[in-house]
């Protein structure tokens, strides 16, 4: 099943970043935007939630720690205890280095493999690029038709874009739903009572 | 929406557009330079030398080295400890910088970071081939074995090295590679053929959604926040191998902080060195400005001045703790030259006076030149003071290791060590090993990060800095009432 979209193209990171503003004002739910480089705001003018990805380093560098301190008390002191240059077994100040290095390693992989998880990548995955000019130089706001297929709301958000400073609007099939994540479980979009409460 | 004070330098010149940018990072993967075949030939055949040397030493054993029973650690350490120290800047200008918020990171982190990858993989191989009987390498690793339960002894150095190296080289991974994603996509987008699949499966299905940049921005944070307490700590551990020891020399407890310095000092030796080139042949000269290679020198003369502080502290404590061991070896073993200091202390010269002094001289004399505006910004100079740095901070690791283990507390077993053919072949073969890599790098992918240029555009691009400048200088002149003795100068004197 192809999937339809209303498509802005920007010129400008300002300009967009006001129109998104301006549209969602209007009360349309912006479905995606893209940019050729991370613009500062975007996702507050969206509406977007906030990324728990900090959150989840954080439980892997906790993990890190405890994993690093037993492993090192287990062999040091518990499984095989060797006297080394008159060292207690349990020589906990010894135990810094690696239990700093491995936190670090759990927090910083376990981060970034969550990471590309919850962005679908992959090197298998071909991406269905909507605009070749977006990784370039272009900046660009979509519609879902399915929401908005009544031809006032197409009318309307198409004039939107243009007032805000759309230099093409253009409607294109693709064959994939764009960023199912920005819904949630229950099917609906993320809007924008909710973004404000 | 978007200011910089006037008196900032843009870091991005010739009025550049989104599009300009990528289109002039791009033009050298798309068309390279006939020069690049010609140095991957060199350097190639250079690696080829260095893995069958490499092999060799494996399959006559370490004796095809210089090292003896006193002199047992030397040119491979010392290599190791040069190339970890290089591979410092790439994180120092990814992680600490983007922490400081300094713009000026965006033109050579791509690169630095690539530098940092290479160099730490040109590291791991000297300890590697040092143990001797490399295919038991694995036995470092905490694992359940059928050797009565050996495990690794985690109170050394030398372990917690391992672990420190590894982690190291591999967050440094993480980090280049998740950064070079939507730079990857943008070669996809303009690629076609069988370099549009290739580059289309490297670039992991990037495709620039709010969300991708949000958890970009989320996890390039967090993890410069990790890289910055870990790139301290990796050349504190490295330093540890020889603090923890009673060897005078090595049993220095200002070896972190010395040691962490001078590894940020040799790597943007490196990253200079490397760049300086870059730019004049891949064209780069409006994204790698004079004023990137002035904030990397103004660095360059702070951890250069901090080395030699180190040099000097550590003398001057070998001095007044009175032990006669550290003493001798500063004096005896290494500051003792024929034509002065031998003379004025009546001392005979130390064995390895000339390694002292080279790295005296390279280290901490040469840099202090770079405390002159003029010269910082010239080129050829910072050129030389790279290639310079690079040679001193090898003689440090060198000075440290050789002339202090060369003569200790037992007088009969003093001894010399000089380095054989194989041990020369093999550090040299690594030099063609990192510029293989790093030639392959440049050709295939962006060198410069694309979009993290076009993100500080609008701050530090020329035409901005001259509209906020012309701005102001119009409102002065309204508040002030005309002749402005308010003149906001852009610094031109590169142009």
């Amino acid at each position: 099943m192809k999937h339809k979209y209303l498509v802005g193209v920007y010129n400008d990171d300002d300009i967009l970043l006001d129109a998104v503003t301006k549209v969602r004002k209007e009360g349309y739910q912006v479905h995606e935007v893209f940019t050729p480089f991370p613009v500062h705001g975007l996702d507050e003018a969206m509406g977007l939630q906030d990324t728990r990805l900090h959150t989840i380093g954080f439980v892997f560098g906790a993990i890190g720690t405890l994993t690093a301190l037993s492993v090192m008390a287990y062999t040091m002191a518990i499984d095989w205890p060797v006297i080394v240059g008159g060292k207690p077994f349990f020589s906990f100040p010894a135990y810094g280095p690696i239990g700093f290095e491995l936190t670090v390693l759990f927090a910083a992989v376990g981060m970034t493999v969550v990471y590309y998880i919850r962005n679908g990548f992959s090197v298998l995955r071909d991406a269905e690029v909507l605009d070749l000019r977006i990784t370039d130089h272009k900046f660009i706001m979509a519609f879902c038709l399915k929401r908005y297929h009544k031809d006032a709301d197409i009318t309307q958000i198409t004039r939107l874009m243009k007032e805000s400073g759309a230099e093409e609007v253009y409607v294109k099939d693709m064959e994939n739903e764009l960023s199912p994540n920005l819904f949630r479980k229950d099917g609906g979009v993320i809007t924008e009572h909710a973004h404000h409460h | 929406m978007h200011y910089t004070s006037p008196i900032r330098e843009p870091l991005i010149t010739g009025n550049k557009s989104y599009h300009d940018i990528t289109q002039d990072i791009s033009r050298s993967i798309e068309n390279p330079p006939r020069l690049w075949w010609i140095a991957l030939i060199i350097s190639g055949a250079v690696a080829t030398m260095g893995i069958l040397l490499i092999l060799l030493t494996i399959w006559k054993g370490i004796g095809m080295w210089g090292l003896n029973k006193t002199v047992n650690w030397a040119w491979d350490i010392t290599n190791f400890v040069w190339w970890i120290g290089i591979g410092h800047a790439g994180t120092l200008i990814s992680a600490i910088l983007l922490l400081f918020r300094q713009r000026w990171r965006t033109g050579v982190n791509r690169a630095a970071e690539a530098m940092t990858i290479f160099a730490v993989m040109c590291a791991g191989l000297f300890p590697l081939i040092h143990m001797g009987r490399i295919w038991l390498a694995f036995f470092i690793l905490p694992y359940p074995n059928t050797r009565g339960i050996l495990w690794p002894n985690f109170n050394s150095p030398l372990l917690w090295d391992v672990f420190a190296i590894s982690t190291y080289l591999t967050v440094s991974l993480l980090f280049w590679y998740t950064g070079l994603l939507p730079d990857i996509a943008t070669m996809r987008d303009r690629s076609k053929g069988w370099a549009k699949t290739i580059y289309s499966r490297l670039s992991f299905g990037w495709t620039g959604t709010a969300k991708q940049w949000q958890r970009f921005e989320s996890l390039s944070l967090v993890l410069a926040g990790l890289s910055t307490p870990l790139v301290l700590s990796v050349h504190s551990i490295v330093s540890f191998d020889f603090a923890t020891s009673v060897i005078p020399g090595w049993h220095t407890t200002i070896f972190p902080p010395y040691f962490v310095a001078g590894a940020i000092f040799s790597g943007f030796a490196m990253v200079l060195t490397l760049m300086l080139i870059a730019r004049k042949v891949m064209k780069l000269e409006d994204y790698i400005t004079i004023a990137h290679i002035e904030s990397m020198n103004k660095i360059i003369v702070m951890t250069g001045s901090i080395v030699g502080i180190a040099y000097i502290t550590e003398f001057f404590v070998a001095w007044y703790s009175g032990n006669v061991y550290e003493q001798w070896v500063f004096i005896r073993n290494r500051v003792a030259d024929p034509f002065i200091f031998g003379p004025m202390l009546g001392v005979e010269p130390a064995p390895y006076w000339w390694a002292y002094w080279s790295m005296m001289t390279c280290n901490v004399l040469s840099p202090q030149i770079f405390w002159f505006k003029k010269l910082r910004r010239n080129i050829a100079i910072t050129f030389i003071m790279s290639i310079f740095i690079n040679i001193g901070m090898w003689f440090e690791r060198f000075v440290i290791i050789v002339t202090s283990l060369h003569r200790d507390y037992i007088p009969s077993s003093w001894s010399y060590y000089s380095p054989t053919w194989v041990e020369v072949g093999i550090f040299v073969g690594t030099m063609g090993l990192f510029m293989t890599f790093f030639l392959l790098f440049c050709r295939y992918f962006p060198v410069i990060a694309i979009a993290e240029v076009k993100a500080i555009l609008k701050v530090s691009g020329d035409q901005y800095i001259e509209k906020i400048a012309v701005q102001e200088q119009k409102e002065a002149e309204q508040a002030y009432g005309g002749a402005g003795s308010f003149s906001p100068a852009l610094d031109k004197d590169d142009k």
